[in-house]
Formats: structure tokens, C-alpha cells, sequence
């Protein structure tokens, strides 16, 4: 149990969130758990309504459940108030976004030093570790390029690069192929399994099955509650 | 701790994208260009045109109580177109007791002022003369142009010598060298043995500025007595007697010379009857005229705080429109992780390149104006270093001032609203 719990990078207990809308209560996620070992390569995925948006901003610490606990990398998200939870996702989270959210007036390689920068490293380490990152997500020939030169899968690869610049806990990646055609999806999600097999722990919310096959482990959501869980034995 | 490279980024993100909106940050910028550029400008102006008043004021001494005839109100009924000989004016009593009685008295020197008519070879030409002890030029700053100006000697031996001023030289349309020659002034005939300048002109006037020529007033004495007559505009003769035109009192210190003029004041009261005399204290002028420019200088400050008010709110605007264009990526931001201040500082830092760079060019007009002022007008200005300090310090001060709302408007932005925005 304990070795276990040492290994666990996400623990949801109960969460709960749910929003007013006008006078009415609206539960987008009612009483879900479940938990993350390192190095799992999960799909979350479900139907629109089913809470998987919600569920993206709990675990990208954007949001905070309404109860309940959530534990990632063994702290409490829920007690955390705004700066502990943006140093929480500089230090812990990697985002992948559907539309790659690149900040359109910066260059692939100042794109990659984003969270470099908020982390305090120096001018040289930054472009350093820039250059490294680039060269694992092959895009180490586009660096003075801007994200409005670059074709999406090239944009893709640059935001994974971004994402993973902190070394994080987690990888979350929010529909990472749905601006992509069938060809350069195929390369992306290759890309995802070769971090998998560099031990990285990957979470996809998706609801694609296509994608969410390239996972190892999968839950599925319902109505603001986990209706499966198929975790994989490793 | 590393706040310093993490500064930089952001500074030339800053200027990228005021580069990237070339004409409306320069049309932003205007605003702080001109408020600053106003502020210098104005500051030299006007310390210029202080220094020179200052300067006209330090030239009547800083340690002298200036002491001057004045014609009392006229006592009426005196009987229109009959001749009258009018006395008035302060004596040579005054000055006696001025000398003995009043503490901390260095020296004293009488003066009388009269118009005289002038001869230079085939010239002729009424000119102000001054009839003076030699001490008048150990008192009042009048540098010697040639020559020498006038000894004790000269007042011992009543000698016919006369100092005229460059104004002098120039009424008698004197070309030549002036030492040496010889002038007639009224009824004697003098030897030119030194030429000074004149009282330089300015927002004071000073009392003897307008002397043209200098004699013993030993020699005026007793060549032309106390009494001048003149001719009314009627054609009746009328006589002015006056003792001392004017009466210099060089105090032996400047903290002196308050008290001086107060107990001056109190003596004549008491031995003149009628108010025939006037007293100026050249550092009361002096304390005047810096009060004044304090006045100024608090009048430009609100005329400059208001535009720099007005630079500021336009820069502000600019600055809330940005945020909005750039919802995403505060967003974007904020999911990898930037903490509400960071985003805070990135748009405080944009909104200082503008005002600094508004503020710098500013400075360059700022500095610019005044030299065309100077060059084509003959107004001096006086660039105060500060000036520059202090507007430089303004515009960024503006930048953090009005920054402030849109930065913190971006850094409350939600970060999940704002990643969804379009």
C-alpha cells in the first residue's frame, strides 16, 4: 500500500465541482476517484456534458474541486490558494492544448523558454535547455522561427517541447490531435508513446477512441462520474 | 533573488511590441513627449530668465541698502505758473548719522544724480551724471572696461577727472578711444580716465543703472552746488534742491542688512517730515525674486502635472486595449504556471517602455527647444540638469502609475476564460 502510494503522481478522492448556472445547480463532476501511477500513460475520456473539461482544469490545476481531495505529486491541491497553485502547475504540469496556444509574437525558441523563464534560470541555461528540448521533439532546425511559420503538426511538436521544458510530474494533453490531419496525428501520438517509454507520465483527454488507443489505461466519464476504469498491469 | 534576467525578456518583449505598433505607440507616446519636452523646456526658460534678475540683483550688492531721493506728493495750492524752488531729499545729515549711529555700518556712500549737458568735441548731449565718492566703486559691481576708475586722490584735490560707462561712450558717439580725452560737462571741462560697464539690464532695475558718466562729488560741489534749476513745461523756471541724490550703506555682513534697513528706516522717518526718500534692500529684491520663481515653478509644475495626467491616461487606454488582445496569451501564461504578479510586472514593464520611451524622446525635444529659443530669440535659458532627472523619473513613475489598472485587470483575468478566448 505504501509503496503504492509513493508511486501514485494523481489521487482524486471524491471530487466534486459544481457551478451555479442562473438558479440552477449544475454538478460537472459528482464524486469521482481514481489515482495515476508514475509512468502510466492514461485517456480520459467521455462524451461532451460527461464532466472531461472539468475534469482537465482539476487536474491542470486550473480549477480546484468544490470537496473532495486531489493529490498531485503528493499535495493537496484543493487547500491551495492561486500562487500556490500556479507555482503547483509551473513545477508539476505540462500542458498540450487542441490548439497548440503558442504565444503568437514569440519564436519557437523564446515559445520554449516560457516556463524557464517563470522558473528563474539564467539566460544561457534557458537557451541551453531550449536547444535540448527542440533537438527531442525534432524541431531543433525551427528555433528562430515564429508559430505562425510552422505547419500544425511542427506547432504541436514546439508546445510538447514547451511542455515538457519543466520537467513535470505530468503530462496533460487536452485533445493534442484534434487540429491535425491523420498523418501528422499519427507522428504526434508517436511522439507520446516515446515520452511513455522514457517513463513519463501521460494523461490524454480525448474523445476520440482512435487516440485514446494509443493509451495504455483509459477511463471513461459519464454524467460527472467514472463509469470505467481499465487500468493497465505493468 | 533572479529578478534581474528575469527582467530582461519582458523589456524586449515591451519593445517588440511597440515596434509592432509602430504608429500607435509613437501617437500614444506623443502625450509624454510633449508634457516632458514642456516641463524642460519651461524650467529652462524660466531659470534663465531668474538668473538674469538674480544676477542684476547680486550686481547692487547683497550687503548694501540702496538709499534714494524721491519727490514727495505735491503739498497742493502752491500757486500754479509761480516760480518755487522745491526742497527735498536726503542730506548729507542722513548719511552722518546712518554712519555713526546705526550698528554694523561698514561704510556709506553719497551720490547725487543730475542731468547735465555734455560736450565731446563738435557733440553735445544731455547725459546723466553722477557726482560720487571713489568708495562707490568698492561697493556696487562695475567691472572697468579701460582706465581706472576714481581715486581719494581725485576727491582731495577736487580734480576734473569722470569715469563714463560704455552707455556714456556710446550717447557721445564716441568712436575713439575715450581715456585720456577731455569732456565738457556743464560749465567745467573733465579729463576721461576710465570707462566701465554698465548696470547690466534686467527685471530690477537698478537705481543707478542709468548713469552715463562719474565725477568726484567733491568736484560737483563746488562747481555746480546743490541746486539745479530746471524749466517747467510752462516755461517757468523751477529749482530742485537736493542734498544726495543717493545714499549706498554697505552693511559689514549680509545678516546684517535686515536689521540695518529697518533701523534706516525708523532714523529717516523720524528727521524727514514728508516721505522724500525711498528705500531699496537689493536682498529683499533677492528673496523676492527667488519667492517668485518658487510661484513659477509651482504654477509650470501643475501646467506640466496636468499633461503628463493627460500622457498618462492615454497611454493607459492603449495599455487596456492590449489586454484584451492579448487575453490568450495572459492565459497561456498563466496555465504554464506565472503567478498573478508576473503577469503584473510583463504589462507594468510594457507600459513603462512606452512612457520611458515617450519620456526620453521628450528629453531630446525638452532640450532641443530651449537652444531655439536661445538662438533665434536672445532670451538665455539655462538647462537644469535636474530637469532631465526629474522627467526621466516622471515618465517611468507614469508608466507604474497607470500601468498599474490594466496590469492588474490582466493578471485577475480567469485563466480557463482566458485560454478559451478568441
Amino acid at each position: 500500500m505504501s509503496v503504492s502510494q509513493m508511486e501514485e503522481v494523481v489521487r482524486l478522492e471524491q471530487v466534486k465541482r459544481h457551478y451555479h448556472v442562473g438558479d440552477e445547480m449544475v454538478h460537472a463532476l459528482d464524486g469521482v476517484s481514481f489515482s495515476i501511477k508514475k509512468g502510466g500513460y492514461w485517456a480520459i475520456m467521455g462524451q461532451s456534458g460527461s464532466g472531461k473539461s472539468t475534469m482537465l482544469n482539476i487536474l491542470g490545476c486550473l480549477d480546484r474541486p468544490s470537496s473532495g481531495a486531489y493529490w498531485l505529486n503528493g499535495v493537496n491541491v484543493a487547500e491551495m490558494d492561486d500562487n500556490e497553485l500556479s507555482d503547483h502547475r509551473l513545477k508539476n504540469l505540462g500542458f498540450i492544448f487542441q490548439s497548440f496556444h503558442l504565444i503568437p509574437q514569440l519564436t519557437v525558441r523564446e515559445n520554449i523558454e516560457v516556463p524557464l523563464l517563470y522558473l528563474g534560470l539564467p539566460a544561457h541555461e534557458r537557451s541551453a535547455k531550449a536547444n535540448e528540448l527542440a533537438e527531442r521533439v525534432g524541431m531543433a532546425h525551427r528555433l528562430k522561427h515564429l508559430p505562425t511559420e510552422l505547419s500544425g503538426g511542427q506547432r504541436q511538436r514546439v508546445a510538447v517541447a514547451r511542455a515538457l521544458a519543466n520537467d513535470p510530474a505530468v503530462l496533460l494533453a487536452d485533445e493534442p490531435t484534434g487540429n491535425l490531419d491523420t498523418t501528422t496525428s499519427v507522428q504526434i501520438m508517436g511522439l507520446f508513446q516515446e515520452l511513455h517509454e522514457q517513463g513519463k507520465t501521460v494523461i490524454i483527454v480525448t474523445h476520440e477512441p482512435d487516440i485514446a488507443n494509443y493509451a495504455k489505461s483509459r477511463i471513461v466519464l459519464k454524467d460527472g462520474r467514472v463509469a470505467t476504469i481499465t487500468e493497465a498491469t505493468i | 533573488m533572479s529578478q534581474l534576467f528575469y527582467v530582461w525578456p519582458f523589456v524586449r518583449l515591451g519593445l517588440a511590441d511597440v515596434w509592432r505598433h509602430k504608429t500607435r505607440s509613437f501617437l500614444t507616446m506623443l502625450g509624454m513627449v510633449f508634457g516632458v519636452a514642456s516641463v524642460i523646456a519651461m524650467l529652462a526658460v524660466g531659470e534663465g530668465a531668474s538668473q538674469q534678475a538674480l544676477e542684476s540683483i547680486k550686481r547692487l550688492g547683497s550687503q548694501n541698502i540702496l538709499l534714494s531721493s524721491e519727490k514727495p506728493p505735491e503739498s497742493s495750492g502752491s500757486g500754479a505758473g509761480r516760480s518755487k524752488l522745491s526742497m527735498y531729499g536726503l542730506l548729507y545729515e542722513d548719511e552722518r548719522r546712518i554712519r555713526e549711529t546705526v550698528p554694523e555700518v561698514l561704510l556709506t556712500v553719497p551720490a547725487r544724480m543730475v542731468r547735465r549737458n555734455t560736450r565731446f568735441s563738435d557733440r553735445q548731449m544731455e547725459l546723466r551724471v553722477v557726482e560720487t565718492e571713489p568708495t562707490w566703486f568698492d561697493v556696487v559691481d562695475r567691472p572697468l572696461l579701460a582706465g581706472r576708475v576714481l581715486r581719494t586722490h581725485d576727491r582731495e584735490a577736487n580734480a576734473n577727472v569722470c569715469v563714463l560707462t560704455e552707455l556714456g561712450v556710446r550717447r557721445l558717439l564716441a568712436a575713439e578711444e575715450m581715456v585720456g580725452q577731455l569732456i565738457r560737462i556743464g560749465s567745467g571741462t573733465f579729463e576721461v580716465v576710465g570707462v566701465v560697464k554698465n548696470a547690466e539690464g534686467g527685471a530690477v532695475q537698478a537705481p543707478d543703472s542709468e548713469a552715463d558718466v562719474y565725477i568726484p562729488i567733491s568736484t560737483g560741489k563746488k562747481l555746480f552746488g546743490d541746486t539745479t534749476i530746471r524749466y517747467t513745461t510752462d516755461g517757468h523756471p523751477e529749482g530742485e534742491r537736493i542734498e544726495l541724490g543717493q545714499i549706498i550703506v554697505k552693511m559689514s555682513r549680509t545678516e546684517a542688512v535686515e536689521a540695518g534697513s529697518k533701523a534706516i528706516e525708523a532714523m529717516l522717518a523720524r528727521f524727514h517730515k514728508r516721505k522724500d526718500y525711498k528705500i531699496n534692500v537689493p536682498l529683499t529684491l533677492l528673496r523676492e525674486a527667488e519667492r517668485t520663481k518658487k510661484t513659477f515653478n509651482v504654477v509650470l509644475g501643475a501646467i506640466a502635472g496636468i499633461s503628463l495626467l493627460v500622457g498618462g491616461i492615454g497611454i493607459m487606454n492603449i495599455m487596456l486595449a492590449s489586454v484584451t488582445e492579448r487575453t490568450k496569451e495572459i492565459g497561456i501564461r498563466r496555465a504554464i504556471g506565472a503567478r498573478k504578479s508576473r503577469i503584473v510586472v510583463q504589462f507594468l514593464i510594457n507600459t513603462c517602455v512606452l512612457s520611458i520611451g515617450g519620456g526620453g524622446l521628450g528629453i531630446l525635444l525638452g532640450v532641443a527647444i530651449p537652444m531655439v529659443i536661445t538662438l533665434t530669440t536672445d532670451m538665455p535659458t539655462v538647462i537644469q540638469p535636474y530637469s532631465l532627472v526629474l522627467a526621466f523619473g516622471i515618465s517611468a513613475g507614469i508608466g507604474i502609475l497607470f500601468g498599474l489598472y490594466p496590469a492588474m485587470r490582466a493578471a485577475s483575468l480567469d485563466p480557463i476564460e482566458a485560454l478559451r478566448h478568441e
